[in-house]
């Protein structure tokens, strides 16, 4: 067996066998079409009965992860479905892309495999919104498109128009929530889809027996919008904006995933002044977006001044991009080839010094928060999260990372400035509220650190080359955006228009995680485990 | 605990003076365009070609600016000729002629309990919304409070283009509350449907489900601009006028 080193959490080396050697010895009589490298992916074609059994293959033998899914509508009827890998070590992606023919639209469901769960909810979206039957999974029907839409009408096909108002609804639908605890005097306490206070639409079922909470029944996708099927036909230009705004407090890491996505199809190359900008920008959005987790972890535990000295935190960090930027939240600074917005050698300092004092001030909070023993009492031992179900959910981003999994796309395949700068990726064991909390302050600490890095060894040159000229293709682009991995998928054609444009957010991936840690819990602590997962349900939900 | 004590006393008064008196701290707003003469048709014409949500319109040689469909996207200003002239301002809350025409006497006196509702909006909007309770904006000191409560509520407060799924939460809302009650929507998509809307999925904004009061136009309504919107729904401050001030000159390129 070939192997590939690989260096695990806890800094001792691993061996994860390579790929392509292993495909030699196990698939090469079974699998009609050998891999092809093409880029930085091995594409492999596969069909129906072969795909359960290699898929358990490439994530129990050689620990690959999934990442998303791509269903595609073919011009002749049949379907194209990618299932998109990646791994923990820097070896390419696997693409095991499977062909239907016209007229078959059932596709063996992998929620039976041991990493099953990362596959549920893709599975479960394709059902609804493309019509794509997936065979053996218990859960099919109403996830992203509710009960009031009409049962066989699939958006996201081809003949379905999205301009027009979606009229064929039912006025009052029915909706009678799941129960699955049937203990005498059980019963379910529904919060949701309206909150008390300023939360985002989301519904929460949590079935309980008086004080403890058994189970929640998560329901989402209030707020789906059709990102992906709204920006099919538009110009990049305006693709982008869809891009930049379908979670707004993650703007600047989907549009920068989305202008990876293009430059990689045309083949432009950024400027390494552009390269470096986007970086800062991309910390500088993480450090707020961490620091308005922190100010919810806070607020959650009802500790006030913690809660408005975080906040305090906050709104400056708004205020200084707004300064930098001339938007409080990094809007309009993405485009195709570079940034619209240069710093100046007087910003540039001013950045610098700002950043510096707001890592002192988050330092000086985490030592007054490790000190407050009733704020750690709401947090730690709650909301456990487990390395194997981390894994098996395939969970990204600090949540992954607070429970023992090292997975940073910046680390991964790393993009923008990240190919030439260092730094550190924390990762925490316990997987509780605490690990989460002190992985947001670890990891705001770093922000700061590389862009104060960055800043000084800011290079020369344009911040933006000439216009991108558009060109039929397909890629795929991952970025590590605040709440974790975000993988978009954008296919244009020859006009510069986009045909198919996939996009799994971090708060996607991890949502589906969240009934993990919403278990066996005492009801007060619900606020607590909602913010530290601190996920957006507009990024959920596009 | 003492310390944390402590440590509020030491940070001291952030609030800021608005209303009372204007403030001008740098980066509390982005600003936003204005209505602009220019030295040609021609790149006025250019102007409003470039806006991707036809925000702008030419009016002989110069643009109008729609603020309900502006979104920020900075079209008008980087890598063009002639830009579009910039207010930094943020006292943007409108009165829509309807609402504006059926007003009451005041009725709320200085006090006001607000429910928000999220209908699809993409997270920053919502961020400057919770952004108006933090130390520096503090809506407690107005006598603006949220109630956990529709039956409570005087004042729905919306943003978003209206998602299907949040249409019937949303109605419902509204008709829990009881009159009179005032709707705010904040937002371009909440004012608009903004590039999200009208679609198959989500609506032209909060007035295709409700009749709105005041709409805080922005992408995203910097905090102060969501605090006038509150004081103009219950007539402590005065609308914006036309939604964008009067032409300013030629503006500098």
């Amino acid at each position: 067996m070939v192997l590939a080193e690989h260096k695990h959490s806890d800094g001792t080396l691993a061996r994860l066998p390579s790929f392509q050697d292993n495909f030699q010895q196990t698939w090469k009589d079974r699998l009609p079409v050998l891999p092809n490298e093409t880029g930085h992916i091995w594409q492999v074609e596969c069909d129906s009965p072969q795909l359960v059994d290699f898929c358990r293959w490439l994530t129990q033998e050689l620990e690959f992860v999934f990442a998303t899914l791509i269903v595609d509508e073919r011009a002749d009827g049949g379907w194209s479905l990618l299932y998109l890998f990646y791994r923990d070590d820097k070896s390419p992606w696997v693409c095991v892309d499977l062909k239907l023919d016209p007229g078959t639209a059932a596709v063996p469901s992998l929620v039976g495999l041991p990493h099953g769960p990362s596959f549920d909810w893709h599975e479960r979206e394709a059902e609804d919104l493309f019509g794509v039957h997936f065979e053996g999974h218990p859960r099919l029907g109403e996830f992203i498109l509710h009960e009031d839409w009409p049962e066989g009408v699939n958006p996201m096909r081809r003949d379905f128009d999205a301009r027009p108002r979606f009229e064929p609804k039912a006025p009052e639908p029915k909706w009678v929530p799941p129960t699955v605890v049937m203990a005498p005097g059980s019963f379910s306490m529904p919060i949701g889809p309206v909150f008390s206070d300023f939360a985002e639409s989301a519904h929460f079922l949590l079935e309980t027996v008086g004080e403890d909470v058994i189970r929640t029944i998560p329901r989402f996708f209030y707020k789906y919008r059709g990102l992906e099927k709204i920006s099919e036909g538009q110009s990049a230009d305006r693709a982008l904006l869809l891009a930049e705004r379908f979670s707004g407090i993650a703007a600047f890491a989907h549009g920068l995933a989305f202008c990876e996505a293009l430059e990689s199809i045309c083949g432009t190359e950024v400027p390494s002044r552009a390269q470096a900008l986007r970086t800062v920008f991309a910390e500088l959005e993480r450090l707020r977006s961490h620091a308005a987790a922190i100010t919810g972890i806070c607020n959650s535990t009802a500790l006030a001044v913690a809660t408005s000295q975080a906040a305090l935190i906050e709104e400056d960090l708004l205020r200084l991009s707004c300064q930098i930027t001339a938007h409080r939240y990094l809007f309009g600074l993405l485009v195709p080839g570079g940034v619209t917005c240069d710093l100046s050698l007087a910003d540039r300092q001013q950045l610098d010094t700002a950043v510096a004092a707001i890592a002192k001030r988050l330092l000086r909070l985490l030592e007054m928060l490790r000190y407050s023993s009733s704020f750690l009492d709401r947090l730690e031992e709650v909301g456990m999260v487990t390395e194997d179900k981390a894994r098996a959910y395939g969970l990204v981003g600090p949540i992954a990372r607070a429970s023992g999994v090292a997975r940073d796309i910046r680390k991964l395949f790393p993009y923008a400035g990240y190919r030439t700068i260092e730094f550190a990726v924390p990762v925490e064991q316990e997987g509780d509220g605490y690990a989460r909390m002190r992985i947001l302050f670890a990891e705001a600490e770093q922000s700061a650190f590389i862009i104060r890095n960055t800043l000084s060894g800011l290079p020369d040159g344009p911040a933006c080359t000439e216009l991108v000229q558009p060109r039929e293709g397909a890629a795929l682009a991952a970025v590590e955006a605040p709440f974790g991995a975000a993988f978009h998928w954008l296919r244009i054609d020859d006009h510069g228009r986009v045909v198919r444009y996939r996009v799994t957010p971090p708060s996607f991936t991890n949502w589906h995680g969240f009934h993990l840690a919403a278990e066996n819990f005492a009801f007060q602590d619900f606020p607590i485990i909602l913010a530290s997962f601190g996920l957006s349900n507009a990024e959920c939900d596009r | 605990m003492a310390n944390w004590v402590f440590k509020g006393l030491q940070t001291g008064i952030k609030s800021s003076a608005y209303p009372r008196y204007s403030d001008d701290s740098p980066g509390i707003s982005p600003g936003r365009p204005t209505n602009t003469h220019l030295r040609s048709p021609a790149a006025a014409d250019e102007l409003a070609a470039r806006c991707p949500t036809e925000a702008i319109s030419r009016q002989d040689s110069g643009v109008t600016i729609n603020h309900a469909r502006c979104i920020h996207c900075f079209r008008c200003q980087r890598g063009v000729q002639e830009k579009a002239s910039w207010e930094p301002t943020y006292e943007w809350a409108q009165m829509p002629e309807i609402a504006a025409l059926n007003k009451l006497a005041n009725v709320f006196g200085r006090s006001l309990h607000v429910r928000f509702v999220d209908a699809g909006a993409c997270g920053a909007c919502m961020s400057e919304a919770r952004q108006i309770n933090n130390p520096y904006y503090n809506m407690h000191r107005l006598g603006f409070f949220i109630t956990p409560t529709p039956r409570n509520a005087d004042v729905l407060l919306v943003a978003g283009p209206i998602s299907d799924a949040m249409h019937l939460p949303l109605l419902k809302t509204y008709e829990a509350m009881p009159t009179p009650k005032r709707v705010v929507a904040i937002g371009a998509c909440a004012a608009s449907g903004g590039i999200f809307g009208p679609s198959f999925a989500a609506a032209a904004g909060v007035a295709e489900v409700i009749p709105v009061d005041v709409i805080v136009p922005g992408c995203p309504p910097p905090p102060l601009a969501i605090l006038h919107g509150l004081l103009v729904a219950v007539e402590r401050k005065p609308p914006a006028t036309s939604g964008c001030s009067a032409p300013s000159g030629v503006a500098a390129a």
